[in-house]
């Protein structure tokens, strides 16, 4: 979790997507536990009930799970529903925009899969 | 399951109104931001509550009790202030007793903990504290008293850097441990700005904002883009504020935004609690733009 918050989106989104940030690149594994409401809260000085509704987000996609008296865990194939999640937004979240500010400079479609090619080969 | 309630609460000093009819609810377990820049009534108010101070109107009532010269209710709220209520000779350990047989608890156990994590030295006498000791004594006093509305009137004065971080952890951390109501007023917006759960803006003794965070985040908008093109968006949009650069205009709303059509040339975002802060406050200095409404 990096939890650089910013004032773009609200808290509760901020914190369940950085919760799903971890997952994915592993710093939160399958299986594991993650830190608690208040560890998050203590930590980022981040209302408890923010952080309490960011992680209900997670647990309602079946990202994480509650395990009375324990905490929460991270569930067995949640960093492949997210990376899947993350592919299918791929192209609202990256694509449009990369096409829109091509053609704001005048990069013709040639031009820009030939840099696309090059971002590849580097 | 206890409520606070501020009822037409108006308050003047000579010919000077200090407050003037303050309406507010404080509902359990939560957390309030009570902002108001210097001399909007803020410290008047907290005293107001706590029946250190009187009104000339209004009244304040817990769980439908007036709270005035009612020691059970008054025993249900804390008021830690600037405000000395305790004699510079006495030894912290002592104030700590009376305070305990006064409220009917404390909690040694965390306190331990507080006065070592801060350094405090508890044997000394309360006159002898620096400005951020004599701060960190009566932070400690607040979170561990057993009352259910914690009231905290500029509560990191004096406090470094280090010190403010850990207060603001171990507030959490207590607030986790035993949820309360807590009504904290302050200047350092920024700090607070995500640990409080509803915000309450004073402006010249009246209350002109009172609502969930979450809310109030959601109707801030700005919007950036030529001058020309922003002035069009956001006619008949309540904007709060502006900034030009060049002809580059930011104009700031506070409402919801309509369905209308935004042009490519122009930017949304949001913008934080601070910055809605100055320029709700600032109107009487020339702030408010009024010409696009």
């Amino acid at each position: 979790m990096k939890f650089e918050f910013n004032s773009s989106e609200p808290i509760y989104r901020q914190v369940a997507e950085q919760i799903e940030d971890a997952i994915a690149s592993g710093g939160f594994e399958e299986g594991g536990q993650i830190p608690s409401t208040t560890e998050i809260s203590k930590e980022f000085h981040i209302n408890p009930a923010t952080v309490l509704k960011g992680m209900n987000i997670a647990v309602s996609k079946n990202l994480i799970e509650k395990r009375r008296g324990l905490g929460m865990f991270v569930q067995a194939g949640a960093r492949k529903r997210i990376l899947s999640e993350k592919r299918s937004d791929f192209f609202d979240d990256f694509v449009e925009n990369l096409v829109r500010e091509a053609q704001n400079l005048n990069i013709s479609e040639d031009e820009l899969l030939a840099l696309v090619k090059r971002g590849y080969q580097q | 399951m206890s409520i606070l309630e501020v009822s037409h609460i108006s308050k003047s000093f000579g010919s000077k109104h200090v407050l003037s009819d303050i309406n507010l609810t404080f509902e359990e377990n939560k957390i309030y931001g009570l902002l108001g820049r210097n001399g909007a009534g803020k410290s008047t108010l907290l005293s107001v509550i706590t029946d250190r101070n009187f009104a000339n109107n209004g009244e304040v009532k817990i769980d439908s009790e007036d709270v005035r010269d009612n020691d059970s209710k008054l025993g249900m709220m804390y008021l830690m202030s600037e405000v000395n209520l305790y004699s510079n000779g006495s030894k912290l350990t002592q104030i700590i007793k009376d305070s305990e047989s006064l409220y009917g608890g404390f909690n040694h156990e965390l306190a331990d903990r507080l006065i070592k994590e801060f350094g405090l030295d508890i044997n000394q006498k309360f006159g002898k504290l620096s400005t951020g000791y004599n701060s960190i004594f009566k932070l400690i006093l607040a979170l561990c008293l057993p009352v259910q509305f914690v009231l905290l009137d500029e509560p990191v004065l004096g406090l470094d850097a280090n010190h403010r971080e850990l207060f603001y952890s171990e507030l959490i951390q207590s607030y986790s441990d035993n949820p309360r109501t807590f009504i904290i007023s302050t200047h350092l917006i920024e700090e607070v700005a995500n640990i409080i759960s509803d915000v309450i803006v004073l402006d010249q003794g009246r209350v002109i904002l009172n609502q969930p965070v979450e809310d109030v985040l959601a109707k801030n908008h700005s919007v950036v883009g030529p001058e020309k093109d922003v002035k069009q968006y956001t006619k008949g949009l309540n904007v709060i504020g502006h900034d030009m650069i060049g002809n580059i205009r930011a104009n700031y709303v506070y409402g919801d935004l309509d369905d209308r059509v935004l042009p490519d040339t122009v930017q949304l975002s949001n913008f934080d609690l601070q910055k809605l802060f100055i320029f709700l406050t600032n109107q009487y200095e020339g702030g408010t733009d009024n010409e696009d409404k």
